[in-house]
């Protein structure tokens, strides 16, 4: 019985055959690598532009939330610790240094200078987590995670509170003081999706360091190491907002 | 008012009506709005039977036996601009028009008889400026502009009276208003549209439209005493309100005669109505609304009055027009010892020892 | 309806080809941890027909329900699970999935003439998202439900509700991400995989009408992604966002909310959209008329869609000013859509009209899309939408539009590619008569409603005033009908696959790569690489093909 997938249907003309010697990581719904490349990192480039439209819902509220209630969001913000926020910014800015070179040591096929660096970009995140660890840690201790805990104190009370009193923090009436709780449900929810993106990325870097070790991405394919560079740079960039918004902002009245 | 003959009108919704398949028209708005509803409805049915004409037609004259030949037919520019331009216009129309209808029912007249709804899982209540109030059931009369504020306790409920053609959202956190002119004696329906939990479909009531005297009647025979004003006389008296807002001359809060309505600047520089939205803020949440020229000190009174409680105090503040009895509660709370009354004293807010629970 | 276009093998000697995407490798395992687009494509096909008949009966229940005016088929607060779990099903289990998941799936790689999706394995993970999602649903049934009602509307969902709120925001949170991944895998396959000479222009509107639904999938489906888990939050520790005593502002969930939910619904319909352009051209034998038109439009229909999410909310409190730009922007929306209706009908003129199946349902389409979307300018006209808002006018039109439009859509697309994907034709004469059937029982189902909306019955209503009985007995009526209508296609498509007539490789004679191949396809799609040398829907390209392969056999 014949097969009809052998009949020539007219539409399907040869285009020259370019099987014959693919790189092995080459998928065979690719033609070339060059596509194989091109496909993938424009398929990143799109999840982040939803990552984008993710977080930037977080964004709007937080812009329209601070505009309506402003005093009490200065007088929130300044509970934040502008020290760790800035080390933790240079700690993130630093590891996407070191990304950036793991991916020149992949395209220049350095195998070791690949593992060191992503070694070093993934102690640079888990530093990252630690501060962030310890500044969840104070919120926790002074009552400012939003919900049944919520205290007020250090808003109606500023004298009593070494982080307003540093600011210079006037005392703020009842109704307004309220509204730093929402200031702060807009922080965790930003700062903690934000944190749960760099644990994702963290999580893929282990993976990416014991595949660095055995060579995988120092043969030639480097898309994996590339697109996890847009990725993590992506999330170093949505913090340098995320400082800026809810650390700088109206710092120096 | 339609331009097609009223006879016909008249015939084409009376007929519709008494066969149940449209609402009766009990206010003013309601014809025009029916007039709207109609023109949409002939421009579907006259773009439907288009449509629907061209493909029976086409798949007649063009089916297979008829036509065994297909002709390649890229497309017409002249076509493309037909159909883009003329449905455009056509929405653009109604665009216009329902933008003038939709702002007649949501901008009330000065002069409308204010009737505040409160809504709650599961019932309206409707309070009178007289002090009448209702429970799922709304009473008013023919010929005179009634406004409706609104806002919900809870959950968002939507106020409905299909025969008047209305409805609006009542939601909790600030006021809504619409209005209407009752032309039609009569029971109608009230609904609550908006989902808002187990008994949803039965926040139901009527709305009974009567004739002035009827009406005058009705309000005589349904007062409870005391009007709304004079609740809110009460609750400002007993939260000692008039603590800071007297007429003396070291007064910390500004006097609240005539209040309602006026032009007020704010100490962020901003300059606002003091409206039923403004003084239910300024109870609420003071820091943000107070006047000019005074010290932000007034407390808030989130959740030591009921929104029932704070529609009194609007009402209230709506009719003063002289301090008179102002003055009167005044020169009675000095007599009283310090802090008599709910409310907090005077002055900035209290270091609490321990923890404040909002 | 006697001629025919269609055209089998000689049935006495005609066989499925032996090696093929369904044969190539056998046991579970092979399913279940595929790449092949076509295999999920079927895998995808198979659990969107079930949640579909689970919301089906969810949907009899209601109708059941509304038989008579009081709430007495069953508890008002099971009666209000009901209705919800019927539209989050409907909704994310079924309508968004249902055409680009199986149709979009299988045939985009195949009619740009490449041999997979861009991203298999994101394809695959995404069908499991779609299980997970499932998954979650099916456990938020059996453990009680949920009564907010598909729109999750704050506060009630955040604070006046003990049901299971978080497992189905989680099962949504999940389900979009399935959506998500679909978007982007064929948005980067359409850019980057097109064969040679497969210019944007020479792509199938089918194609054109998945690369516009997908920009909506990607962009807008994160949005509702963050309202879900803002609502968690507030739901859980109580944060404050949509509090109004906490300064927070329950409309901010609205909008955040109906900014993905507007573009959800044309994510439903460009699709169908695609499918209807692939049928009436076929069964025209014609170039779908203003072909550029007809591509242009669906691109503008995802553009314009995303800055009209507010004619949701004229009657919640917005600005006066607010209501008029969205209201405006809603009227141009509404012109795109008008524009493929008049497309459709003038591939019509001048062509050879078959009535096959596919085809009964696209004019089915035609009539019920075009009173769907008509009932909508209703709506965004913001002055008859304060008397129609929240009424079963509402519920009338969007179930004109999706069920009238989008599910006669995806019927027509499962008849029209039921050959190809499995090799086999369905009894032509039943499937004719289930068509018409389902019309008939959507009409009688549905048009009440309008008339029951603008007699002013509220939407979601366990009872109602009595005078509304008789409406509503009409409505029941047809949708007892409509259920048999869509119970036919299971019963007859599953025989086929058995015993029915083999179909060979183009039954409708249809252009597009995707008939140029075996039924059932082969794995790769194609043997060697097609080139592209001519346009679109070009039938004349189809005669010269079939002259030269008789001239060949002889």
């Amino acid at each position: 019985m014949p097969d009809s997938s052998a009949i020539d249907h007219g539409a399907v003309t040869t285009a020259g055959d370019a099987h014959a010697e693919h790189p092995s990581y080459q998928r065979h719904h690719f033609e070339t690598v060059e596509q194989q490349a091109d496909a993938s990192a424009f398929a990143m480039w799109l999840f982040l532009l939803t990552e984008v439209m993710f977080f930037g819902g977080l964004f709007t509220a937080y812009l329209i939330y601070r505009n309506w209630y402003y005093p009490a969001f200065v007088s929130a913000s300044h509970q934040l610790n502008v020290v760790w926020g800035t080390l933790n910014t240079v700690v993130l800015i630093l590891s996407s240094f070191t990304m950036a070179m793991g991916v020149w040591c992949a395209e220049t096929r350095r195998r070791r200078g690949l593992v060191l660096c992503l070694t070093l970009t993934m102690t640079l995140g888990l530093v990252f987590l630690g501060i962030k660890t310890v500044e969840y840690k104070e919120k926790i201790e002074k009552h400012h995670v939003p919900g049944q805990h919520y205290s007020l104190q250090s808003f109606l009370d500023p004298a009593h509170d070494e982080a307003a009193l540093a600011a210079g923090d006037k005392p703020l009436a009842l109704d307004m003081a309220r509204h730093t709780e929402i200031y702060f449900s807009l922080y965790f929810a930003m700062t903690g999706m934000h944190a749960l993106h760099m644990i994702i990325g963290i999580g893929i870097l282990a993976f990416m360091i014991f595949r660095a070790r055995a060579g995988a991405y120092t043969g030639g394919h480097v898309t994996f190491v590339e697109n996890f560079g847009f990725y993590w740079h992506f999330v170093d960039l949505v913090w340098i907002y995320l400082f800026a918004l809810l650390y700088l902002i109206s710092r120096h009245q | 008012m339609s331009h097609i003959s009223p006879t016909i009108w008249q015939f084409l919704v009376k007929w519709m009506t008494n066969f149940a398949l449209f609402p009766p028209e009990a206010s003013k708005i309601a014809p025009q709005m029916d007039a709207l509803y109609f023109f949409i409805a002939l421009v579907s049915l006259i773009g439907l039977t288009i449509v629907i004409l061209l493909v029976v037609s086409f798949s007649i004259l063009y089916s297979k036996e008829r036509h065994p030949n297909a002709v390649q037919i890229e497309g017409s520019t002249l076509l493309e601009a037909t159909w883009t331009i003329i449905p455009l216009g056509l929405f653009l129309v109604m665009f216009v028009w329902g933008a003038l209808i939709y702002f007649r029912v949501y901008t009330p007249p000065a002069n409308a008889m204010n009737i505040y709804v409160v809504g709650k899982q599961w019932m309206w209540k409707a309070e009178h400026e007289g002090g009448q109030h209702e429970i799922n059931s709304l009473h008013v009369p023919t010929g005179r502009a009634v406004q409706l504020t609104m806002i919900s306790q809870d959950v968002f409920h939507s106020f409905s009276i299909p025969a008047f053609r209305v409805k609006r959202e009542a939601i909790p956190g600030r006021y809504t208003t619409v209005w209407f002119e009752a032309t039609l004696p009569g029971t109608y329906h009230l609904f609550c549209t908006q989902y808002c939990g187990t008994n949803h479909s039965q926040m139901i009531g009527d709305v009974v439209v009567l004739s002035p005297e009827d009406f005058k009647q009705w309000l005589a025979s349904s007062t409870s005493g005391a009007s709304l004003a004079q609740d809110g006389e009460r609750l400002f008296a007993s939260l000692s309100c008039a603590a800071c807002h007297n007429t003396r001359p070291d007064a910390r809060g500004p006097s609240l005669a005539n209040v309602y309505g006026a032009k007020l600047t704010l100490t962020s520089g901003q300059a606002i109505t003091a409206d039923d939205a403004y003084l239910r803020e300024a109870i609420l949440n003071p820091s943000q609304h107070i006047t000019q020229g005074y010290a932000p000190i007034m407390p808030t009174y989130q959740g030591q009055v009921s929104e029932e409680g704070v529609i009194a105090l609007v009402e209230y503040i709506k009719h003063l027009d002289s301090d008179y009895r102002v003055q009167q509660t005044t020169t009675t709370t000095d007599l009283l010892p310090e802090g008599g009354g709910k409310a907090t004293p005077a002055g900035p807010a209290p270091a609490a020892a321990g923890k404040v629970n909002p | 309806m006697s001629a025919t276009i269609i055209s089998l093998p000689d049935q006495s000697t005609a066989r499925i080809p032996k090696m093929n995407y369904l044969t190539k490798e056998n046991g579970l395992l092979s399913w279940l941890l595929t790449g092949d687009h076509k295999r999920i494509a079927i895998l995808y096909l198979i659990s969107i027909t079930f949640f579909f008949f689970i919301g089906g009966a969810l949907a009899g229940l209601i109708r059941l329900e509304l038989l008579t005016p009081q709430s007495d088929l069953m508890a008002t607060d099971t009666y209000n699970k009901v209705f919800t779990m019927h539209g989050v099903i409907m909704i994310f289990l079924f309508l968004v999935p249902s055409v680009p998941a199986t149709l979009g799936n299988f045939f985009i790689p195949m009619m740009l003439g490449a041999k997979d999706l861009a991203l298999p394995r994101i394809n695959l993970l995404s069908w499991y998202l779609y299980v997970l999602g499932g998954i979650l649903v099916i456990y938020t049934m059996v453990s009680g439900g949920v009564d907010t009602g598909w729109t999750f509307t704050t506060p009630l969902s955040t604070h006046y509700v003990n049901t299971n709120v978080l497992s189905t925001g989680m099962a949504v949170f999940i389900a979009g991400f399935s959506s998500i991944f679909t978007g982007l895998n064929f948005i980067v396959t359409i850019h980057k995989m097109r064969a040679p000479g497969m210019t944007w222009f020479r792509m199938p509107l089918f194609v054109w009408a998945h690369y516009a639904a997908s920009i909506l999938m990607v962009l807008g489906t994160p949005v509702l992604a963050i309202a879900v888990v803002l609502l968690a939050l507030e739901r859980t520790i109580g944060i404050g966002v949509f509090d109004p005593v906490k300064g927070g502002d329950p409309l901010l969930f609205q909008h955040l909310f109906w900014f993905y939910s507007h573009p959800a619904v044309y994510i439903m319909i460009l699709p169908g959209m695609g499918v209807i352009s692939e049928v009436i051209s076929t069964f025209s034998r014609k170039r779908v008329f203003g072909y550029t038109a007809v591509a242009f439009s669906s691109v503008a229909i995802a553009v314009f869609g995303f800055f009209v999410w507010a004619h949701h909310m004229f009657i919640m409190g917005i600005s006066n000013y607010a209501v008029l730009v969205f209201s405006l922007l809603t009227m141009l929306v509404a012109v795109p859509s008008a524009i493929k209706i008049f497309n459709w009908t003038f591939t019509l003129y001048k062509g050879s009209i078959t009535f096959e199946t596919p085809m009964l349902y696209a004019f089915g389409f035609m009539g019920l899309f075009t009173i769907g979307g008509m009932t909508g300018v209703f709506l965004g006209t913001s002055g008859t939408d304060i008397h129609l808002t929240e009424t079963y006018f509402i519920v009338a039109h969007f179930h004109f539009v999706m069920v009238g439009g989008m599910l006669m859509a995806f019927l027509a697309g499962i008849h029209f590619w039921w050959p190809k994907m499995t090799g086999r034709m369905y009894p032509e004469k039943i499937s004719q008569m289930a068509a018409v059937v389902t019309f008939i029982g959507f009409n009688l189902t549905f048009f009440p409603q309008f008339i029951l909306g603008t007699l002013g019955m509220p939407r979601r209503y366990a009872a109602y005033p009595p005078e509304f009985q008789i409406l509503n007995v009409f409505s029941t009526a047809g949708a007892t009908i409509l259920g048999v209508g869509y119970l036919l296609p299971v019963l007859y498509l599953v025989w086929s696959l058995k015993y029915g007539e083999i179909a060979g490789d183009n039954p409708w004679q249809a252009t597009g790569l995707e008939w140029q191949t075996q039924s059932p396809p082969l794995t790769e799609n194609f043997t060697e690489l097609p080139i592209m040398d001519h346009e679109a829907y070009d039938y004349e390209w189809l005669e010269n093909q079939k002259t030269k392969e008789v001239a060949s056999a002889g």
